[in-house]
């Protein structure tokens, strides 16, 4: 499952292949539309929840409150299930998913005018830790390289060479999880958010608080 | 499944508290309570940001707390129900999120309820069920609310709410002038008992002949204290932070107790119910009680920590849900921040009652 960016989207992988998957784009629906999402996966493979023995969630970079959705929805399976959750960085799905074998960087939209982005040597070797900064202020370190995903395209003039996939999906990320538990099961991360910003510490007019004891 | 005592697992992310709480019937087994309240202190308020973070982190650890504290295995609950609002949409969302993945995981069918319909009927746990009607009478810092209820699971009206401020909230800003620090109800509350109710005559709001019976307005109350305190200091004088402190604090109460009784009285309800975290002030409960008895009607209080935001509410509300078979909720329930109070809880959309069911029966355990 991912919902770090704007796609809510689901997949079921066997080890072998995806067995099904479910992709939606809506950046305002992430709470409404993933276990409705996980359900009509599940049917399509004609399987119930509780013959998954591992859940993979992308952990970000997102901005969105959707990213929470997905990480307490893999958090709340493994705890009914008692199976484990291995989380993935966003961008890695979406440099899997691409499939370029030269360098090349992964840019998702973060909102007031950034990116989260990182470079990549290959599809599944990522270069840089991931960051959120201004496109213009990263444009002349990826200058000249291909760059994957939504971030790319709204700042053309910063990537110019802007390259599929345009957003996540389950499937390759639970693609390259089935790949690196296949190896051994290293490299994933913990499931926990990757927000890369600091809160907005802003407490709003009225707000609502219960006074408590 | 017990028709009368359901076993219900319910969960509460509105604002600052993670409450995950269980309830058999009108019995209480766990109340786990995870609170970022600290965090927020110095910003004077809550931060939504900070507390949904707060809820994420804290969300499943709570869960299974509840269940152990409990000693119930969660195969064996009759539903699971979850704060759908109103409340703090992100912090909405992580609760009504975990709430989904847990009934379907376990097949288990899922009930999102309404947070002030909760606040009233968590007192069944502590004083068994609710009489039909009750009148309720909600203060906290995000609401101030008088609502009469004869049948807390489908019927909510709301008789009066306040125009401006919440009653807890002036709490918090008297006690931002006065730097006493956040929260201010437990420390208003605490000075207060020291000093005098009658040293200063604050203002009471919406009191007028005139005036709509039932609604609550605070704004006017909290700027004329905050005059009155600076007035003192401009003039070099000490501010007596007791006399100010149990005045404010009466001007508040006596609106609140005055008006919750003549809406018992108007409507010809003999119970009065009041929840809510500024349920917890010790005045407000004092004076209720006099003028309650005066009035011939029953006052009914839950202890201080059933009356702030907890998870053991929205369990006992959920409980009544399955005890009185309303249809469940569907798997697209959504957080909404500005839930109706006359939506006690959220019904699947095809109004099924087996919708639920069916779909996450498959996904039971065999
Ligand atoms: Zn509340």
């Amino acid at each position: 499952m991912d919902t770090a960016t704007p796609a809510v989207t689901v997949a079921l992988h066997d080890g072998e292949a995806v067995v099904a998957s479910s992709s939606q784009v809506d950046a305002r629906r992430h709470g409404e539309l993933l276990l409705p999402a996980v359900d009509r996966v599940l049917k399509e493979a004609g399987l119930k929840l509780d013959a998954v023995t591992g859940v993979v969630v992308g952990v970000g970079p997102g901005p969105y409150t959707g990213l929470r959705v997905g990480l307490v929805t893999a958090a709340a399976f493994s705890s009914a299930l008692g199976v484990p959750v291995h989380g993935l960085c966003t961008l890695d799905g979406l440099a899997y998913a691409s499939g370029i074998d030269e360098p090349f960087a992964v840019a998702t939209d973060a909102r007031r005018k950034e990116v989260y982005w990182a470079r990549y040597d290959d599809s599944r070797t990522r270069a840089t830790d991931a960051g959120v900064d201004r496109p213009a202020d990263i444009a002349e370190r990826l200058a000249g390289l291909p760059v994957v995903g939504a971030g790319a395209r709204l700042y053309p003039e910063a990537f110019p060479d802007a390259r599929d996939p345009e957003h996540q999906s389950a499937a390759a990320l639970a693609a390259l999880a089935a790949e690196k538990l296949a190896a051994g099961g290293d490299g994933f991360l913990d499931p926990l958010p990757m927000y890369l910003r600091r809160p907005d510490a802003q407490v709003p007019k009225n707000y609502k608080v219960v006074t408590p004891t | 499944m017990a028709a009368d005592e359901p076993l219900v697992l319910g969960i509460e992310t509105s604002c600052d508290e993670t409450g995950v709480g269980i309830v058999h019937g009108t019995t209480l087994l766990a109340d786990a309570v995870a609170s970022s309240v600290d965090t927020h202190a110095r910003f004077g308020g809550v931060v939504p940001e900070i507390a949904s973070r707060a809820h994420l982190e804290a969300m499943v650890p709570t869960i299974e707390r509840a269940l152990r504290t409990a000693g119930v295995s969660p195969k064996d609950l009759d539903g699971i129900a979850v704060t759908a609002g109103p409340g703090l949409a992100g912090a909405l969302l992580v609760g009504v999120s975990a709430a989904k993945a847990y009934a379907y995981a376990l097949g288990k069918p899922l009930y999102g309820v309404n947070h002030l319909a909760s606040h009233i009927c968590v007192d069944q746990l502590e004083h068994g069920k609710l009489p039909e009607p009750t009148m309720a009478l909600l203060v906290s810092g995000g609401h101030s609310s008088l609502l009469l209820s004869a049948d807390i699971t489908s019927d909510v009206r709301p008789l009066g709410a306040t125009i401006d401020d919440a009653a807890g909230e002036a709490f918090d800003k008297i006690a931002r002038v006065l730097d006493l620090g956040f929260p201010g109800g437990p420390v208003i509350d605490r000075l207060a008992r020291e000093g005098d109710p009658a040293a200063i005559a604050f203002p009471r709001g919406l009191s007028g002949s005139r005036d709509p019976a039932y609604d609550f307005s605070f704004s006017g109350l909290k700027t004329a204290v905050a005059r009155w305190i600076e007035a003192k200091r401009a003039a070099g004088e000490d501010v007596p932070v007791r006399d100010v402190a149990a005045s404010f604090q009466e001007a508040v109460v006596d609106v609140l107790t005055r008006k919750a009784v003549r809406a018992c009285k108007d409507e010809g309800v003999d119970h009065l119910m009041i929840g809510g975290g500024v349920a917890a002030n010790s005045r407000l409960r004092a004076l209720a009680e006099e003028r309650c008895e005066r009035a011939g009607i029953r006052l009914r209080v839950p202890r201080p920590g059933l009356c702030t935001d907890n998870g053991a509410m929205v369990a006992a509300l959920g409980s009544e849900m399955v005890a009185r078979n309303r249809p469940a909720s569907d798997l697209e329930l959504s957080a909404d921040s500005s839930l109706p109070v006359t939506d006690p809880h959220v019904p699947g959309r095809t109004h099924d009652h087996d919708h639920v069911h069916e779909v996450s029966k498959e996904n039971l355990y065999s």
